[in-house]
């Protein structure tokens, strides 16, 4: 945020703050070791905020948990702007040394009162209070989120809406105040660091402009695109018009985690040509022309990663990988040999140590201190500097260092996939503890958890469609339609189901969901798909898997 | 931790008896009626909600007295309310001898089999039981009611002594002394008739000089006014104009040492709690008084409630505790209901809560049941109690005056030492200490039961003999005296031989032995004293909370090998057994975290060595 793609606190910090708002987002089955350091928060004496439709453990942890309804966040956190400012508890002088744009917000949010936050997220007024007043009076506050927030067709507003908290009560650029994205996966940090995003060099450095491309030209010794490239979702409309007829997909398994999965199956079967490189043969490399076996990156390969708060750790190779399997850099750079570059046979320091010439904020990350330090935190300039424990501490200093911290007013939007008599039931998707994304992880491995998957409904739902636990049902959206089986969730409220995507050869969920996609973050709005749910008595026998 | 219930539920009834303890639930999130309109878009929980984990005991008594046992779906509902994980619940309540996880009976005899009971004819009363229900435990007419063993019930003066419970919806305990076999099962199928108090006998009433003893048997003990009659509150009122430093001073001058055992100065305590900088500070009255043979704490309860309420509110007064709790040992529901109605009382007079008698300070007290378990007398296994966790001793230090109750400083005092306090207070420090020796001020209760012509609670200044003592309680009836008890289980045997040491800290300590608790139990020569030695080693054995090896491990070795030099069939040879006993003995002394492991072996050792117990052939 403010122009860097990264969570501006560290753990640390929440072990030491004051108050915690977990903002779409079950961090204690999906973010399990990050969890921890909010345990030891709570344990310390911080209060837990959980705002999130479903009553998950991590809510069962909270002093509150706010039930709102799915896509509703942007109405709730404007009407906590709103009550943080009618009670004038926001942070006048910081609003006026650090931020913009604070009348067009004030005068955006001034209809979301604490009544209208109440008509539009149904939860209770009264807590919406306690959030705002909460929130704005702790001495240390944090807000993370997770994909309650981001997996939505206005994502980026969504985001934005939660920065506009912080800014207005400070909450930013101090030790134990932040804003924390909460990373799935061990290197989704370090992926966008690095560049593996259509927008940006390694560190961040915009492509269109003028100077970083330059540098990068010169460095690399080649012309390089002066525009934004496509992120996933547009790549996939590039398929629709017939612009992208080639993919080289690296730990990537499109086809069944992408939404409407008919639709993503099908551009892909288009492609003149598909390469695949993964750990695994999973649906998109039994499709592919060329699969390249890739050795796994935490166990057979050197390297770093980068996790939620910011920190790079080195990744050492433990045993050699199986058969033909070799290292993502061999692969690459065997590849641009082919393609007539040679690029040698570079270790993974020496294609560090390129990476920190170019990218100031890892410059001075070297093997050794990134051994010496248990890792390092970005920016880093220097081989003297130390790392941030936290973003933005120029916004508090006098005169603030840099550009103010623009607020952005934002309008609550209901999910594209509308609720109406046809489709009157709003399902959304998650994770569970034991199981990662499409199961290509987690799949080959048992777990004592693991019961399939399922549709999860409230008992009160069941109980008015006369559904039993276990009973296999016909579950339809306005894109497909998929058999599963029925179990009863009592912390889901009645006009709410819950799936995962852990299954997708048994139940192939993205069938259900919608690819209406958020244009600036690419990601689509998998959290909010209209259903209904047919007994399957009630149908004609149908083949699993059709379309409506 | 996360929380998975189960689908367990509980009935109705027990629903509403959780519901009395705890207050009704506020949402379906709690286990009450699922509401959707409002449990789907907000819960609490959190802090606030772990908050009452120290109503687990409370609920657990709760569901207990209920339905005679706590259920799988009481158990599981408490959970909920409380946000307990039912794993770390189930600890609890099978932590504590009172609950049953499973179906019982609801009417129960505990009949007391302990030291002193057994020498009035506890185990023909068991037998009689025996006979006419069916082994302890075993569910008797139409399942009804049932009986079981009892460690000390704390009636050692009315042995033998039983305690009758009664679970319903209008659940009644009440203790029987001079039980017998006939009472018992009349009261099990009649259980109205436990409700009527049993007479104490006071052997020193309306003597003159007492103190701690003055008042009990002549003042009603459920009228606040009647109690000011008799000089109630005046010591507060003294306390008050001296200030909190003033009474220390007072309480440090009267050299008053605790009266639990440990003989630690109560003024030097008091100071610690008072300039502890961490708040809030707490007070906790230890009234978990289980050293079999010990009565003093329960007289004093049942028969001067105030008393103990009015010593606290200076106590909390002098150290700045805005918070007592007093933890009433679950035998004694005597004491209980007439302290509960003593605070209600005192409450709605304004002598207990946000300004107290208009002196500008707050306190108020909060009455805590155990549920059997002798380790909770230890201070801070009394704590873990409290706060709703296994009655398990913590590691000092940190000493309670630091963290002890929740955390925070705390002073724990035993209920005996807590009543000096108003006559140290009246009389000033300087003039309580002239009373007794110098090393020991004051006077000092003593709990005399077992062979003796008028057993009874008997206050005396320290000085007196052993003898004298026996004395007063008419001496042995018809018979010679072959030892004594001294502390209860955790003390020492003497012999006749050495009854002319005084009664003092370091008299007794002259002789290896020591005050305790106040227990003096009596044993002519016809008393089972390797009967006696083999119940108390079963005892420890069965209290040893099982958290440290040396104890949970030394009290069952130690039982072991008095069982088998009993019967004559010591491994090895008696010499070698002795030995191993000893070492044992030394192991626990050296390596148990807390006082029951470190005295475990004290009265053994001693019944061996003075009593020549076991040395082959039954003594």
């Amino acid at each position: 945020m403010f122009g860097a793609g990264g969570g501006t606190s560290s753990y640390q910090e929440m072990e030491e703050t004051d108050l915690i708002v977990l903002w779409g987002s079950n961090a204690r089955e999906t973010h399990p070791i990050f969890f921890h350091h909010v345990l030891k928060g709570i344990r310390n004496g911080a209060k837990l905020f959980v705002v999130d439709p479903r009553r998950t453990v991590s809510a069962q942890w909270a002093d509150s948990w706010m039930g709102l309804d799915v896509g509703s966040d942007i109405a709730l956190a404007n009407a906590v702007g709103r009550e943080i400012i009618a009670a004038g508890l926001a942070n006048r002088t910081f609003i006026e040394r650090a931020t913009a744009g604070f009348e067009a917000y004030r005068a955006k949010v001034e209809t979301y009162t604490l009544e209208e936050g109440e008509r539009l997220t149904g939860v209770p007024r009264a807590r919406i209070r306690d959030l705002a007043h909460d929130y704005a009076r702790a001495d240390r506050a944090q807000i993370c989120w997770t994909l309650g927030i981001t997996e939505h067709h206005n994502a980026v507003d969504n985001v934005v809406a939660l920065i506009n908290l912080a800014l207005l009560t400070g909450h930013v650029g101090r030790y134990g105040s932040g804003l924390n994205p909460l990373r799935g996966q061990n290197n989704v940090q370090g992926g966008g660091d690095m560049g593996a995003i259509p927008n940006k060099y390694p560190g961040f450095q915009d492509i269109e402009d003028e100077a970083a491309r330059a540098k990068f030209e010169r460095a690399w010794g080649v012309p390089l695109p002066p525009k934004h490239g496509w992120h996933l979702s547009q790549m996939f409309e590039a398929m629709d018009r017939g612009q992208l007829r080639a993919v080289y997909a690296i730990g990537e398994n499109p086809c069944q985690s992408e939404a409407d999965q008919h639709r993503a199956v099908r551009l892909m079967n288009g492609l003149d040509h598909l390469v695949v490189q993964d750990l695994f043969l999973t649906k998109t490399a039994q499709m592919a022309d060329v699969v390249l076996p890739a050795a796994a990156a935490w166990c057979e390969s050197e390297g770093t990663v980068t996790n939620s708060e910011r920190r790079v750790q080195r990744v050492r190779r433990a045993i050699p990988p199986p058969g033909e399997a070799r290292e993502d850099v061999a692969i690459l750079c065997d590849l641009a040999r082919v393609m007539g570059r040679d690029w040698g046979r570079p270790s993974a320091e020496d294609v560090w140590n390129e990476l920190r010439s170019l990218s100031p904020m890892h410059a001075g990350m070297s093997y050794a201190r990134l051994e010496s330090n248990g890792g390092l935190q970005w920016p880093c300039y220097d081989e003297s500097h130390p790392g941030e424990k936290f973003l933005h501490a120029r916004l508090w200093e006098d005169p603030v260092q840099g550009p103010r911290a623009p607020f952005s007013a934002v309008d609550f939007e209901a999910p594209v996939d509308a609720l109406d008599e046809q489709y009157p039931i709003r399902l959304t998707t998650g994770r569970r503890l034991d199981s990662y994304n499409t199961g290509v992880q987690t799949g080959g491995y048992s777990s004592p958890l693991r019961r399939g998957e399922t549709l999860d409904l409230s008992p009160e739902d069941a109980k008015s469609h006369g559904l039993d636990e276990g009973e296999r049902v016909r579950v339809t959206s306005r894109r497909g339609s998929i058999m599963a089986p029925v179990r009863l969730d009592a912390t889901l409220r009645p006009g709410l189901a819950f799936m995962t995507l852990h299954f997708p050869d048994d139940v192939a969920t993205n069938l259900l969901t919608i690819d209406a996609t958020d244009p600036r973050s690419g990601t689509a709005e998998f959290k909010a798909t209209a259903i209904r749910i047919d007994r399957i008595g009630e149908l004609a026998a149908a083949p699993d898997s059709a379309a409506p | 931790m996360d929380l998975h219930f189960g689908d367990a539920r509980p009935s109705p009834a027990e629903r509403r008896a959780i519901d009395g303890a705890l207050g009704p639930p506020e949402s379906g999130w709690e286990g009450g009626r699922r509401r959707p309109d409002r449990d789907g878009h907000f819960a609490q929980g959190g802090l606030e909600a772990r908050s009452r984990r120290h109503l687990l005991l409370p609920a657990l008594h709760a569901a207990q007295a209920r339905a005679g046992y706590i259920s799988e779906g009481a158990l599981a509902y408490i959970c909920r309310r409380l946000t307990v994980p039912p794993a770390e619940a189930y600890g609890v309540a099978s932590f504590y001898a009172m609950f049953s996880l499973t179906k019982r009976a609801p009417n129960v005899a505990h009949v007391c089999d302990d030291v002193v009971c057994r020498l009035k004819g506890a185990e023909e009363i068991c037998g009689r039981l025996e006979e006419s229900i069916g082994p302890a435990g075993a569910p008797g007419t139409r399942a009804r009611s049932t009986w079981l063993r009892s460690p000390c019930l704390g009636l050692c003066e009315q042995a033998p002594a039983a305690l009758i419970s009664r679970a319903g919806e209008h659940p009644v305990d009440g203790s029987m002394g001079g039980a017998t076999a006939d009472r018992v099962l009349a009261a099990l199928s009649d259980p109205g008739a436990v409700e009527a108090a049993a007479a104490v006998p006071l052997p020193q009433l309306g003597e003159p000089g007492l103190r701690l003893l003055a008042r009990v048997g002549l003042v009603d003990p459920e009228s606040l006014d009647d109690y000011r009659v008799h000089g109630g509150y005046d010591a507060l009122r003294r306390a008050v104009a001296l200030g909190p430093e003033g009474v220390i001073r007072e309480v440090t001058d009267s050299r008053l040492v605790g009266r639990g055992g440990a003989a630690f100065p109560t003024g030097r305590k008091w100071d610690a709690v008072a300039k502890a900088p961490v708040h809030p500070h707490y007070l906790v009255c230890n009234a978990d008084e289980s050293e079999p043979g010990t009565f003093k704490d329960r007289i004093l309860m049942e028969s001067d409630p105030f008393a103990v309420l009015e010593s606290m509110t200076i106590a909390g007064y002098a150290t700045g505790c805005e918070r007592g709790y007093i933890y009433v040992r679950g035998e004694y529901p005597l004491a209980a209901l007439r302290l509960s109605r003593a605070i209600a009382a005192a409450r709605a007079r304004g002598a207990l809560g946000e300004d107290v008698l208009g002196h500008g300070f707050a306190f108020d007290v909060e009455l805590r049941r155990g549920a059997g378990a002798y380790i909770c007398g230890e201070e801070t296994a009394l704590f873990n109690s409290v706060e709703g966790f296994r009655g398990e001793p913590r590691n000092k230090p940190p000493f309670p005056t630091v963290a002890g109750l929740f955390g925070k400083p705390t002073l724990v005092n035993n209920v005996e030492t807590l009543v000096n306090v108003p006559h140290i207070i009246l009389s000033a420090g300087p003039a309580f200490a002239a009373t007794g020796t110098a090393g020991s001020t004051g006077t000092k209760l003593f709990c005399v039961s077992g062979h003796v012509v008028r057993p009874g609670l008997y206050e005396v200044p320290f000085g007196e003999t052993l003898a004298q003592l026996l004395e007063r309680a008419g001496g042995v009836p018809g018979g010679r005296l072959k030892a004594v008890l001294l502390g209860g289980a955790a003390g020492s045997f003497v012999t006749p031989d050495e009854i002319q040491a005084p009664l003092t800290f370091e008299g007794l300590r002259a002789i290896g032995a020591s005050l305790g608790s106040g227990v003096v139990v009596a044993f002519d020569d016809t008393a089972d004293l390797e009967g006696t030695v083999l119940r108390i080693a079963a005892f420890f054995r069965d209290e040893s909370c099982g958290q440290c090896v040396p104890c949970r491990v030394g009290t069952v070795r130690q039982e072991e090998a008095l069982h088998r030099l009993a019967r004559g069939k010591p491994l090895g040879s008696a010499a070698q057994e002795a030995n191993l006993l000893d070492e044992v003995g030394q192991v626990m002394r050296d390596a148990s975290i807390c006082g029951l492991g470190q005295t475990a072996p004290t009265a053994i050792a001693s019944a061996v060595k003075k009593l020549g117990l076991f040395s082959g052939g039954r003594a």
